[in-house]
């Protein structure tokens, strides 16, 4: 009787199966993306940045929505409703301080995964549509941290919004009709509020999950990069299978299974112990309510945001900061079209390039440190020299690297790329 | 050709193509009219702009009185004999002059206000870098010649609020347009240029 119950059981459900498969490419989609899908089976440790931010991508929709359920977008009850979250909502402390901590760690693994990319010129033809897209998936993200830091109504919240609203100010002629316009009010108001509340929940998440889905299917036409830099697909063996690929599932979701794991570890000791960063992921101006008319003693950034605001600020006039601010992104989207060199992998380019990459990584961290800085203090008590300077040195360098990345393969030797992947 | 053995007439297939997409976009322009001008400030937010009046017969000299217009801040300073004098004294001032359109033409002068109540100065509170808002720092001394200082990125701004050079703010504070009731010449009027009729 057990017997029968079970095949009963086990044949309806094939069947089923069966049933939706013929109706839709389930099986086709799973082998595709999936089980046929192979990777190189030499990646690093840096190649496990890509699928921690679509877990962390995950977890910000998760506890996202479960906060729209608690958050009141209005002028009035916003910072309350923050409040009422963090003291009076069920483990409304948790599902807050993982969507806010959250976004911190999104573009702590967002800017690794980008370093993964230049360190092995991932960006390089056939893939500079990945890295395009993915370049819009970054622009969009800070999109989308920016009106979301609004959305706490605390000082910091409206202070950074209206010093980062006020640079459409800079444009000629429409400037401050264009202000105007995005804030729907003479200042930024509760109206502005609604608007990014808006934006930030419904309209930004969904370019956001589209922009993710083309960058997956983009990276499945071409295939993977690896740390050597050389395609796998040009060594297929007689089963038309690259050598040096493994199947994605299930070796690749098992592995990075682990790291999403260790990620996680990491995560959770820092919402538990840390969640305000040490006033870096929350700053301390912010749990004090909205104020129109008294502005915080020291205007800063949450810190992914850092880097950009000091080269902003590192240039002494209002239009010529904005145009060096845009452009600091905007020539990221060119990179592949700015390297020249030959061979995608650092392991196989030159001192000079590889210290170049170096510098670059340096000075994005001092600009980083430099936004957070008042612009006259001085680091490590240097009287000499102030952040500004410092600021405006890193700006130079900054750039600096772009420069480098076209000048140098033009006289660097390049060592010779192996046949097959190694280690 | 495929085109040509089903007698597909090209031109007549491209004409009747482009000239929906033509009305498609225009539909399509049509279309975003409303939601492009709901972001517009509604008549509600149009009318909290509308002008502030504030009794200034109890301002005391240099004293600054912050009132909100508009949401913004806006200070009234009644400057003393010792702030007027600095305003010649100055000489590192990138538009001493004020010939950009940062006030009302009746305060294009050193004052930057009225000329029959110079003293009085009406300045919006939000410096003309990135929008925060300067403290004021009347005390005179060797280094600071008074005015305002910004503590955001370190703009300074002299007792007019006109800004210094080698300071990230590109232009003077704003004046807002102001004026004196008739029958109460203590009576200012933030937001409008004329008297009441």
């Amino acid at each position: 009787m057990m017997t029968f119950i079970k095949d009963t059981t086990v044949s309806l459900a094939s069947s089923g199966y069966q049933w939706v498969n013929d109706r839709l490419p389930v099986d086709r989609a799973f082998k595709t993306h999936m089980s046929e899908y192979y990777a190189p089976k030499n990646f690093n440790i840096m190649y496990f940045f890509g699928v921690i931010s679509l877990f962390v991508l995950v977890n910000q929709l998760l506890t996202g929505i479960w906060l729209t359920m608690l958050y009141n977008p209005s002028g009035a009850g916003a910072f309350d409703s923050i409040e009422y979250i963090m003291r009076d909502v069920e483990y409304g402390w948790l599902i807050r301080y993982l969507h806010s901590t959250g976004a911190s760690a999104f573009f702590v693994v967002v800017y690794l995964h980008m370093f993964r990319g230049l360190m092995y010129g991932s960006y390089q033809k056939p893939r500079e549509l990945i890295w395009l897209i993915g370049m819009a998936i970054y622009f969009v993200l800070m999109g989308e941290a920016f009106m979301g830091y609004l959305l706490p109504w605390g000082q910091m919240s409206y202070w950074g919004a209206q010093v980062i609203l006020s640079l459409a100010g800079a444009i000629p002629v429409v400037g401050d009709e264009l202000s105007l316009w995005i804030r729907g009010d003479y200042v930024i108001s509760g109206v502005t509020l609604n608007r990014f509340f808006a934006l930030h929940v419904a309209f930004m998440p969904i370019v956001l999950i589209g922009l993710v889905v083309v960058h997956l299917l983009a990276l499945h036409e071409v295939g993977s990069n690896n740390p050597d830099g050389i395609e796998i697909k040009a060594n297929k063996g007689p089963d038309g299978k690259p050598l040096d690929g493994v199947a994605f599932h299930p070796f690749y979701t098992v592995h990075d299974l682990v790291g999403v794991v260790i990620f996680l570890i990491v995560f959770c000791g820092i919402i538990f112990f840390m969640p305000d960063g040490g006033g870096y992921f929350l700053e301390k101006p912010n749990f004090e309510p909205a104020n129109p008319l008294k502005t915080p003693e020291h205007i800063a950034p949450v810190w992914y945001f850092t880097p950009f605001y000091a080269i902003l600020r590192a240039i002494p006039s209002k239009g010529l900061g904005v145009i060096f601010f845009a452009g600091s992104i905007a020539i990221l989207f060119i990179l592949p079209w700015i390297d020249r060199s030959p061979v995608k992998s650092l392991r196989y380019r030159g001192m000079l390039s590889k210290l170049n990459l170096a510098l670059f990584a340096v000075v994005f961290c001092i600009l980083g440190v430099c936004g957070v800085k008042s612009p006259d203090a001085h680091p490590f008590g240097l009287t000499f020299i102030d952040f500004k300077t410092v600021g405006q040195i890193c700006t130079l360098l900054y750039f600096g690297y772009f420069v480098g990345l076209f000048v140098i393969p033009s006289f660097e030797e390049t060592k010779p790329l192996p046949e097959r992947v190694t280690g | 050709m495929s085109g040509q053995d089903d007698g597909v007439d090209q031109t007549r297939r491209w004409l009747a193509i482009g000239a929906t997409t033509a009305v498609g976009a225009v539909g399509a322009g049509f279309v975003a009219v409303p939601f492009v001008k709901s972001w517009n400030p509604s008549a509600k937010a149009k009318a909290a702009g509308a002008p502030v009046s504030v009794d200034i017969s109890k301002l005391e000299v240099g004293q600054k009185l912050l009132v909100e217009w508009r949401s913004k801040p806006v200070w009234v300073i009644r400057r003393s004999e010792e702030a007027m004098e600095t305003l010649d004294e100055v000489d590192t001032l990138k538009d001493p002059d004020s010939e950009e359109n940062q006030q009302p033409a009746y305060a294009m002068n050193p004052y930057r206000a009225r000329e029959e109540r110079k003293e009085i100065l009406v300045l919006v509170g939000l410096c003309t870098h990135l929008g925060c808002s300067p403290s004021y720092r009347p005390e005179i001394t060797a280094e600071w010649h008074g005015g305002f200082f910004c503590p955001c990125h370190g703009s300074k701004f002299d007792f007019s609020g006109r800004v210094h050079t080698g300071v990230p703010a590109p232009t003077n504070l704003e004046v807002p347009p102001y004026s004196f009731l008739a029958e109460n010449k203590n009576i200012l009027v933030i937001g409008l240029d004329e008297e009441h009729s």
